[in-house]
């Protein structure tokens, strides 16, 4: 209402100055976007740069300008950097790893998060705060007794080690982003369910998580692209080929082969591709997911 | 009604899975490394209890001072970047045409895994080919820098990929942070005749101050563990130029096999990440309730 009434006397003031005004405001704009544009290229032209040196021979790479393009895309890079090292291997372990323990994360947390925002007891405070805290605790701190526990129960250099610390330093965050939204979700119906005489397995399972696939596939993608990305447990727990991860695998793999970049350009754009589709595809979940995870609420 | 959403039984069963895997994997573990402080130990074989030997080493230490002391400046250096980050949000967020592109291209480096960033930007900063030295030939720079492999701008050199990293981050974040501004509140700034910096500066940047803070402590707690960047690129070095507490830790406890005095470093980080968590936040507070 107010906005109606005010407007024309606005725009009547400014009359007199637009042109004048305009003129400054284009140069400005101009000058706003340039700065955007620039930045938008400092993000990206790095990973384009990759791709160009991935394509390249040796003899472009060493001879030739850093900024020149791809004369002819090798594609060889490709093919020699998926069949000389067990990147498919790897491939494959991060792939299944990922998987499993973002599924367990999601089905831990909401389990945790229903009966801390839903179920009526004394210490669900308490439990809570134990997970909230956990988030602060760097995990760098727990790494030397971490490996030293796995090793006494043998497992050292097996994957379940991952899966297990995957899905456990994932659980603080994953609850925090799902508390945001248990809280604000009605419980009306969960309420009438139960008038009905209604389990509370069903409820959860029938009621409750159908309910919160939103915000559920918002935590896996961003899970996702955490355990997609992990190091250090993978790099500390893990010693045989066999079990390693891409992050771990490329790691080692590109060590072996200090001069040939285009094998090693290849290999990195290889590891990165996924997490590029998913996000191209999924943008706005990750973005979500991402402002969610930092800041609470 | 209380019944049944009260059940003792379903309770313990849904909240104990994941709180024993947090206990035994994150809090049982936490406890031990100040515990294993206490020992000589070299990972394999029988554990010496020494007392506070490895503690009283570490305060003498004058590595791990030095590494903390560059984590500090990661620390620092992260934070003063939220300014330029904080900028660019604003310009982003006053109805730009393709601020969504802009703001996802901005975005993308942080989806990438640490050694995907780490290798790349060993390439670009490589002497002879990369590209960091070519384009500071174009622009006349006659001695361009080693960087990785100079032990003066070893450590700075890194800066440069964690900026890269995390731009799109925190862009992201102050971006939705702006976007949640009334635009009634902007447009009875204009009636009242406030320019697009006044509004900026007087109304923008105040409405927002919660969440700034909660990135400031997000930045400074998350630089004094940064690890794999580091760990990848330089692994600390050349000759402990560029090491930083987490990757002293853990060249300690992996590469030396001192356990012992690896663990005293870790739970080290531990009360500094922990003090300077409760610091930031409390630096911070004012009467904005800041949700973390």
């Amino acid at each position: 209402m107010s906005k109606v009434s005010t407007q024309p006397v606005t725009t009547n003031l400014s009359v007199p100055k637009t042109t004048k005004k305009s003129y400054l405001n284009k140069i400005g704009f101009g000058f706003l976007y340039l700065i955007l544009g620039a930045f938008a290229i400092i993000q990206i032209y790095p990973l384009i740069w990759l791709v160009f040196f991935s394509l390249k021979t040796n003899q472009e790479v060493f001879g030739m300008s850093p900024f020149s393009l791809p004369q002819d895309p090798n594609w060889e890079n490709y093919t020699r950097a998926w069949t000389s090292g067990n990147i498919g291997l790897y491939f494959f372990n991060s792939v299944w790893i990922t998987i499993l323990s973002v599924v367990l994360t999601t089905i831990l947390a909401s389990l945790v998060t229903f009966a801390v925002t839903r179920m009526h007891w004394k210490l669900s405070g308490l439990v809570l705060g134990l997970f909230l805290v956990a988030y602060m605790i760097p995990l760098h701190s727990t790494i030397i007794p971490l490996f030293n526990m796995y090793n006494n129960v043998n497992l050292i250099d097996s994957p379940v080690s991952i899966v297990l610390s995957y899905t456990t330093f994932n659980l603080p965050l994953t609850i925090m982003i799902l508390l945001g939204f248990y809280r604000t979700f009605p419980r009306e119906i969960e309420e009438a369910a139960v008038m009905d005489g209604c389990s509370v397995h069903r409820i959860f399972f029938q009621i409750t998580l159908p309910m919160t696939v939103p915000v559920l596939s918002t935590t896996a993608i961003i899970n996702m692209i955490y355990n997609w990305n992990e190091f250090v447990f993978v790099n500390t727990f893990i010693s045989s080929d066999k079990w390693k991860t891409l992050t771990v695998g490329i790691n080692n793999f590109v060590g072996q082969y200090l001069t040939d970049w285009g094998a090693i350009g290849a290999t990195l754009v290889i590891s990165i591709i996924p997490i590029l589709l998913t996000f191209l595809f999924l943008s706005n979940k990750i973005v979500e997911g991402m402002a969610a995870g930092s800041v609470k609420g | 009604m209380k019944n049944v959403m009260s059940n003792k039984f379903v309770i313990t069963l849904y909240t104990l899975p994941a709180l024993l895997l947090i206990l035994v994997l994150i809090y049982i573990p936490i406890t031990l490394s100040g515990y294993y402080g206490l020992m000589d130990w070299d990972g394999i074989g029988e554990m010496k209890f020494i007392g506070l030997e490895n503690y009283v080493t570490l305060v003498q230490d004058k590595v791990f001072w030095t590494s903390t002391w560059h984590s500090f400046q990661l620390a620092i250096f992260s934070a003063v970047s939220l300014l330029l980050y904080l900028g660019i949000s604003l310009v982003l967020a006053s109805k730009i045409k393709g601020s969504d592109l802009l703001r996802k291209i901005y975005l993308i480096p942080m989806l990438l895994s640490s050694v995907a960033i780490a290798q790349l930007w060993m390439k670009i900063f490589d002497p002879n080919n990369g590209m960091a030295n070519r384009l500071l030939e174009i622009f006349g720079v006659e001695n361009t820098p080693l960087w990785l492999a100079d032990p003066e701008i070893a450590l700075y050199s890194i800066f440069i990929p964690v900026i890269w990293q995390y731009a799109g981050f925190y862009i992201l974040i102050y971006y939705a942070a702006l976007k949640n501004v009334p635009d009634e509140v902007i447009e009875a700034a204009k009636i009242d005749g406030a320019n697009a910096l006044q509004i900026a500066f007087r109304i923008k940047l105040p409405l927002i101050s919660g969440i700034f803070k909660v990135t400031i402590m997000l930045a400074v707690v998350g630089s004094l563990k940064y690890f794999d960047l580091i760990y990848v690129m330089t692994g600390g070095g050349p000759n402990g130029a560029s090491e930083v507490m987490a990757s002293y830790m853990y060249k300690e406890a992996f590469k030396l096999n001192n356990f012992g005095y690896g663990s005293a470093l870790g739970f080290g980080l531990l009360v500094i990440c922990l003090v300077m968590t409760w610091l930031t936040s409390k630096l911070t507070k004012s009467n904005d309730d800041v949700q973390f």
